[in-house]
């Protein structure tokens, strides 16, 4: 295939790799067409570690006039596949998603067959699953605060941040065992009960954790470099931030208050006293700072769930729909029975429509499912927040330097598995 | 200032647009009102703007194919579209939903009343081939841009490729001369 | 070390083979492209960063010119539309150059056989190590890096001679 650029014999056409020049014409401002400005492609392939997207960049000197992602380099087809697999076994294809947080796709999947269902989630699993969920949230903002940093020039805030996450994986591989993709949250609770190094674990890393927060904060927040960096670039309005679609902590940045753990409570979420921060310019300092305080919160939950974990069952009682555990296959026959026919050919869930969100590290999450009646989906889609961050990503770059660019890709958090699926 | 209290949006759509409403149905306490798909967009503009409704955030247009099952009463059509929405203000949520019937599946843009819908209804153009009219910007999102067809309709095929294991590796190898080339091993 | 004698006693001289020294060389300093793609990604900055650290073994720095580097570690799905990316940048790596598919996805599809997902990274580029997981273990990744390490330790001169270098 032509990978280089070559003038062909169209008078004033140039080819260019992803198709010509006149295509992008409404796209693109007049003078691009003209040469007056400077097409620029940015990636997918790109030296910031925030996965396979191209931009598109049209530059007045160094200023963008237009900047346009392409995204589609890691489209899985994760929806499609999801179809051809039973409800419970589809679990495992939602983990590799937004892979920084994959309990929180997991839960978004799983509420919405329990919703389809009707199907209760016991006490302790809604105790375990908060707890799994802010364990998620933490590492991702410490994947996105050493990215961001290792973008902006500040390395060592990338090695602390990851040596931090290092613990955090070897509790998800406790609970799971596996370090990140571990399934672990399935419709009706979780997988297995709490394994008895879970707990110590985690008060080890409560006890530990604020200390290294200060750290962090000490590295960046009252640095004059990353302030000078930061603040001002990448404004965005709040109405104009609700009516591109953003949510999550790039929204409560602008000062719009919405958080679906406060405003619509799921999974016992109601119980937990913590504060939602939000920012009042919302430029990438906003977006940074709001995202620091959310460490402090998502400890101060933490907390709370760890002192009274409830007993009882780990997952929902409801044997035709929720396999049994296995210390219950050697005592009854029913257990036998129940364990055949849902791993075997699986349940079936009614020919209706539901759609679920919850409030994942990067924003509103939603999964909309279809059943078929049968045992498999007719229709999953996930509203992922990545994706809607990215197409506001061309309103909120306009007018900025390539250099502040940088700091707003990675301020708005995009994971680009999360946003293809 | 008063703030309005909240209404019921199916009653304030039966009172000024009542012949918008296909029907309505409660499922799991969510509200689905079926609309046509000529009156989408004023029905949208009318959830977003009266006092008492006030959706003002759009969560996500998904789209459904109903193939192969034939078109019921309730299902006119192959393809049915949802808007899910949202409203801060009074904190709830509905659903507005319509369908497409398979040789002309246009529904017109949601992109004036919310911007957001742009990169929305690019995926469902993208993936089930439903075509908004008045869209800024119809091109694929997700696939490359020379890819034939919708993925995501039910009677594309998935694209499942055959496993290879040992007994059939060398009639799969047959097929892809650049996997064969690399091999150091039989 | 392979094939060391030392002679002349303590003048603090070895005399070795060229292609150990080459090899040498070769292993110690690896420079890998930076290129990682999904879930697999995070595991390599994992491996990279604290804990697990790539430096030891020499891979201090990613490069992101492919021209300046010498390791492709292809960590993630390779999606259809990523495919001609992922040759372009292998094209123009300069020889010697190694590639090791991290994961299932780079290895073999992975979880996913579907109109997508390229099934498995050695239909567009020759790959020399698999690395299996999803996502492999930081030490999963380092077993890998050692064993190409190993592989290029057994590299001959017939070799670089023919051509068949890749």
């Amino acid at each position: 295939m032509a990978l280089s650029v070559q003038p062909n014999d169209k008078q004033g056409q140039i080819e260019t790799w992803q198709g010509a020049v006149e295509e992008l014409r409404g796209l693109v401002s007049d003078r691009a067409l003209t040469g007056e400005t400077l097409l620029l492609n940015m990636g997918p392939h790109h030296p910031s570690t925030h996965g396979v997207l191209r931009l598109l960049l049209e530059l007045d000197g160094e200023e963008i006039v237009t900047c346009l992602p392409d995204v589609g380099f890691l489209h899985t087809g994760i929806e499609k596949n999801i179809e051809s697999k039973q409800y419970e076994k589809a679990v495992t294809l939602t983990d590799r998603m937004d892979y920084l947080a994959p309990m929180s796709n997991n839960t978004v999947f799983s509420m919405a067959v329990e919703k389809l269902l009707g199907l209760d989630v016991p006490p302790r699993a809604q105790v375990i699953r908060v707890i799994c969920l802010e364990l998620s949230r933490i590492a991702s903002h410490l994947v996105w605060l050493g990215t961001h940093a290792l973008d902006m020039g500040a390395m060592s805030t990338f090695l602390y941040c990851f040596r931090e996450r290092e613990l955090i994986l070897d509790m998800f591989e406790i609970l799971g065992g596996q370090r990140m993709m571990t399934s672990y949250i399935r419709p009706g609770g979780v997988w297995r009960d709490l394994p008895e190094e879970f707990l110590p674990a985690l008060q080890h890393f409560v006890d530990i954790f604020p200390r290294r927060i200060d750290d962090y904060e000490a590295l960046l927040v009252n640095n004059p470099i990353w302030r000078d960096r930061t603040e001002g670039i990448g404004v965005v309005e709040p109405e104009e931030a609700l009516a591109l679609g953003m949510t999550g902590p790039t929204l409560r940045a602008s000062g719009v208050n919405w958080d679906i753990r406060k405003a619509q409570p799921y999974s016992g979420y109601e119980n937990y006293i913590f504060d939602v921060p939000l920012g009042e310019h919302g430029d990438v300092y906003d977006r940074f700072y709001v995202r620091m305080v959310e460490f402090r919160e998502s400890l101060k939950i933490i907390q709370q769930a760890m002192k009274n974990i409830p007993g009882g069952p780990f997952r929902s009682e409801n044997r035709k729909y929720v396999p049994p555990p296995r210390a219950e296959l050697g005592r009854s026959m029913e257990a036998v029975i129940h364990h055949f026919k849902l791993w075997t050919e699986g349940f079936s869930a009614p020919d209706e429509e539901v759609y679920v969100a919850i409030e994942s590290p990067r924003g509103e999450i939603g999964c909309y499912l279809h059943g078929t009646g049968g045992t498999k989906p007719r229709r999953v889609h996930f509203k992922t927040p990545s994706f809607m961050h990215i197409s506001a990503l061309g309103k909120i770059a306009q007018g900025h330097m390539i250099a502040d660019l940088v700091g707003i890709i990675g301020s708005v958090d995009i994971v680009l598995g999360d946003s293809d699926r | 200032m008063q703030i309005a209290t909240a209404a019921d949006p199916v009653e304030l759509l039966k009172a000024s647009m009542p012949d918008a409403i296909v029907y309505v149905k409660q499922f799991a306490d969510e509200t689905t009102i079926v609309v046509p798909r000529e009156q989408v967009v004023a029905v949208l503009k009318f959830m977003r703007d009266t006092n008492g409704l006030l959706y003002n955030f759009l969560s996500d247009i998904s789209a459904v194919d109903y193939y192969p099952d034939p078109p019921t009463e309730q299902r006119p059509e192959r393809f049915g579209v949802s808007y899910h929405l949202y409203s801060l203000l009074y904190n709830r949520r509905v659903r507005v939903k319509t369908f497409a019937p398979e040789d002309d599946p246009n529904i017109p843009t949601a992109t004036g009343v919310w911007p957001a819908a742009n990169w929305l209804e690019r995926e469902i153009w993208d993936m089930m081939g439903i075509y908004f009219e008045g869209h800024p910007d119809p091109r694929r999102v997700l696939m490359p841009a020379d890819w034939d067809g919708h993925p995501h309709r039910r009677d594309t095929p998935l694209g499942y490729e055959t496993v290879m294991f040992s007994f059939n590796v060398d009639e799969i190898l047959k097929h892809k001369p650049s996997a064969a080339e690399g091999r150091t091993t039989d | 070390m392979g094939i060391i004698s030392s002679k002349l006693g303590n003048l603090g001289v070895v005399t070795t083979t060229l292609e150990t020294a080459v090899n040498w060389g070769r292993t110690g300093a690896m420079w890998p492209l930076l290129f990682g793609l999904a879930c697999c990604a995070i595991e390599m900055m994992a491996t990279q960063a604290s804990d697990y650290d790539l430096s030891r073994f020499g891979m201090e720095l990613n490069r992101a010119s492919p021209r300046q580097s010498d390791l492709m570690i292809v960590a993630g799905r390779v999606t259809r539309k990523m495919a001609p990316v992922v040759r372009q940048l292998y094209d123009q790596m300069a020889s010697p150059r190694y590639v090791l598919a991290m994961g299932d996805c780079a290895s073999c599809g992975g979880v996913y056989n579907n109109y997508a997902v390229v099934q498995g990274v050695d239909e567009i580029i020759p790959v020399d190590v698999y690395v299996a997981g999803c996502p492999p273990r930081p030490e999963q990744l380092i077993h890998g890096i050692l064993t190409l390490h190993e592989r290029v330790k057994g590299e001959h001169f017939s070799q670089w001679i023919t051509g068949q270098e890749r």
